[in-house]
């Protein structure tokens, strides 16, 4: 009876979100071992509009509950219309992102339908033997990894964890689906009042949207010592992480704190520079596609989950890299620079 | 009003480690704690105990015997009133079915009902399951508001106002009681028990609870509540195949360096 997968996409402000293409990548997979639809539902106002970009990131169908009462995220009112939409669709899986909305519109409807939920997923699979979903995730400060089933109550629900997939890539030729649902006006009802929005300006830093992140910890000495660090980062586009250590001697904002106490990341690729590597520190980036180590100590800890080390004084070192990266850099610029000429003659 | 404080023993951080070839948790040190964000909570209701009048504070777990320990704490940090889930039957219990057993006990058994005006306050995530699922759940099975990741809780005229911490920036989110809220970190600076206090909490009886006594059948905690089940627990592969490169002046290490990420499109 419960059939296909279902992902929870995400707006923010009335933009879809990035993160509902990686979700749709995630149950895109999920779909083709079940040889099922992968559906997707957008709650919000004025967000038909993305609905094509949806299917052609892989969606089969596509449920949009459109109203004004649905643009910003309010717990108990989100929950009655997923609720409502899950109990009419009968998914047998349901993603959404491990993101402050996923992980908490989750565990609502969860409840509500008395069914299971795992927490920050980072893999996802189905075990072939009973067509369940096997959901793995990290816990007690990434020390653990954890297989977890729901073997009998459906649907079988998950949170997946930010940027540990990739989105796939437009496909203009796929067809879809596009179901507008629509509910009586007393669903859209809520105590519940959105009073407003705050940006916060030290978040641009967004590490955890950065596909680079290139951090520092004690190892940098001062505040000055650091600053290469922000150099570096600025050269290759790269967002700053920090150990806690850094952050507490007040070289860097606690925003920028990656660990146990800070930030999540996952990035394409994590440069780690004058950090040891502390439990508290892998907590928050070991998963990263790509790992590089700077210590001038062959033991520290950072080398063991790293790809790529170099065991030396980070003084020599990063300015090295950055010199090179930059000589490197100017060399494509006027090469590309050559190239339009040569185009234009 | 009543403000309850959900609070879970957590083992003392960092000293948990795992044995590679069973598969299972080692406690080096057996010392167990107040998980930090239930102190941020109890500090939070405290804090509103003060600026408010006529306000109980109330602290419940559900664990094993010891986690007594813990609410003897939470009443040397302040609380009236602590109890206990503590039973065989709960053993194994998944976050849905630890959140029905929470929510039965603040319907039945502390006041005997929950109040029109009154205040869960749980933490975020706690240190070992680190789920945050609970919270949101105890609210859904209770069918009252819930504000997550806050940082503020103003209340006035029992309505609460708070800010949400989310990825971009605050939310700020009103709603009237009853309702749940979890806090993160920087919601307050927790302080530490006062001499009194900790008289005060020695000499105090926990009571303990067991599904009988709140009217839960057998069916609806422990494992057999549970609709997850953990099927294996591993510890993750931290080492990689890391390639070395010891700096010298030949500038060898940088420019492999350099060509290894272009190579894997890392830059
Ligand atoms: C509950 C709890 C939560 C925590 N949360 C976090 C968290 O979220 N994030 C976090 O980062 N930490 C966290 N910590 C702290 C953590 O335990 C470590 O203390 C911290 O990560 C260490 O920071 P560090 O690597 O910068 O410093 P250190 O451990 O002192 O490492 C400095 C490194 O720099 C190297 N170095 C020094 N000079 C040079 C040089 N000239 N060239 C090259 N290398 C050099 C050294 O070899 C050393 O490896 C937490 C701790 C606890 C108990
Ligand atoms: C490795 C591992 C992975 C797990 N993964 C999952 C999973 O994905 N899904 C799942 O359903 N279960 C999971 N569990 C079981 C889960 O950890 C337990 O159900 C646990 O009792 C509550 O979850 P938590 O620690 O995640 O609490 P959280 O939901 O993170 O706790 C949030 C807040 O809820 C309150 N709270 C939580 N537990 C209690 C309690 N016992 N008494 C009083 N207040 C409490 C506290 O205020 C706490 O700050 C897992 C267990 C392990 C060991």
């Amino acid at each position: 009876m419960y059939k296909g997968v279902m992902v929870i996409g995400e707006q923010r402000g009335g933009k879809l979100h990035p993160v509902t293409y990686e979700l749709l990548a995630r149950g895109r997979v999920l779909a083709d071992k079940l040889s099922e639809e992968l559906s997707c539902v957008i709650l919000g106002y004025g967000m038909e509009q993305f609905a094509e970009e949806i299917i052609q990131r892989g969606a089969d169908i596509v449920y949009i509950v459109d109203n004004p009462t649905l643009k910003n995220f309010l717990p108990l009112l989100y929950t009655r219309v997923l609720t409502k939409l899950t109990q009419e669709v009968k998914p047998g899986i349901v993603l959404a992102a491990a993101t402050t909305q996923g992980r908490t519109i989750m565990p609502l409807v969860a409840a509500k339908l008395d069914t299971g939920l795992t927490a920050d997923c980072t893999e996802l699979d189905i075990d072939l033997k009973d067509k369940s979903l096997l959901q793995t995730r990290p816990a007690i400060g990434g020390n653990v990894m954890a297989t977890i089933k729901t073997p009998v109550s459906r649907p079988q629900m998950a949170t997946v964890r930010p940027k540990s997939t990739k989105p796939l890539p437009v496909n203009k030729g796929k067809e879809g689906k596009v179901i507008l649902k629509d509910y009586e006006t007393n669903l859209f009802s809520t105590c519940e009042e959105f009073l407003g929005f705050i940006k916060d300006t030290t978040q641009d830093v967004n590490v955890q949207d950065a596909d680079i992140v290139v951090s520092g910890g004690k190892g940098l000495k001062t505040r000055d010592g650091f600053c290469m660090i922000e150099d570096l980062a600025s050269l290759i586009n790269a967002a700053v992480g920090a150990t806690r250590d850094a952050v507490d001697l007040g070289w860097i904002e606690y925003p920028h704190q990656i660990g146990l106490s800070g930030k999540t990341v996952s990035p394409k690729l994590y440069i780690a520079i004058g950090l040891s590597g502390s439990v508290q520190h892998l907590a928050g980036m070991q998963t990263s596609e790509t790992i590089v180590a700077i210590n001038k100590d062959k033991d520290a800890q950072i080398f063991k989950v790293a790809d790529y080390g170099i065991v030396g004084d980070l003084f020599e070192i990063v300015p090295e890299l950055i010199e090179k990266l930059k000589n490197k850099k100017e060399g494509k610029d006027s090469l590309q620079k050559r190239s339009e000429i040569y185009d234009k003659v | 009003m009543n403000i309850y404080i959900l609070l879970k023993q957590v083992p003392g951080t960092s000293d948990v480690k795992m044995d590679e070839e069973t598969g299972t948790m080692i406690r080096t040190d057996r010392r167990n704690v107040i998980n930090p964000l239930d102190e941020n909570a109890l500090a939070e209701a405290i804090r509103l105990k003060r600026a408010l009048s006529d306000v109980e504070v109330t602290a419940i777990s559900m664990g094993p015997p010891h986690a007594q320990r813990a609410l003897r704490e939470a009443i040397a940090l302040g609380a009236d009133k602590a109890i206990l889930l503590s039973h065989k039957g709960f053993g194994g219990s998944d976050t849905l079915a630890t959140s029905k057993a929470l929510a039965k006990a603040l319907l039945t058994s502390v006041n005997g009902r929950l109040g029109k005006n009154d205040l869960i306050l749980c933490g975020e995530r706690a240190t070992d399951g680190e789920t945050g699922q609970v919270g949101p759940m105890v609210a859904a099975i209770l069918d009252i508001p819930v504000i997550t990741f806050v940082r503020k809780i103003t209340l006035e005229d029992y309505l609460l106002t708070a800010e949400r911490v989310v990825e971009e920036g605050l939310e700020l989110i009103k709603t009237p009681l009853p309702a749940l809220v979890t806090v993160i970190k920087d919601i307050n600076q927790p302080e530490f028990p006062t001499l009194a206090g900790k008289l005060n909490a020695k000499s105090r009886e926990i009571p303990i609870f067991s599904p009988d006594d709140l009217g839960i059948s057998n069916n609806e905690v422990g494992l057999r509540g549970s609709p997850t089940r953990v099927v294996k627990i591993f510890k993750p592969k931290l080492s990689r195949d890391v390639i070395m490169h010891q700096q010298d002046s030949s500038g060898a290490a940088v420019d492999n360096l350099i060509s290894f990420l272009e190579k894997r499109g890392a830059i």
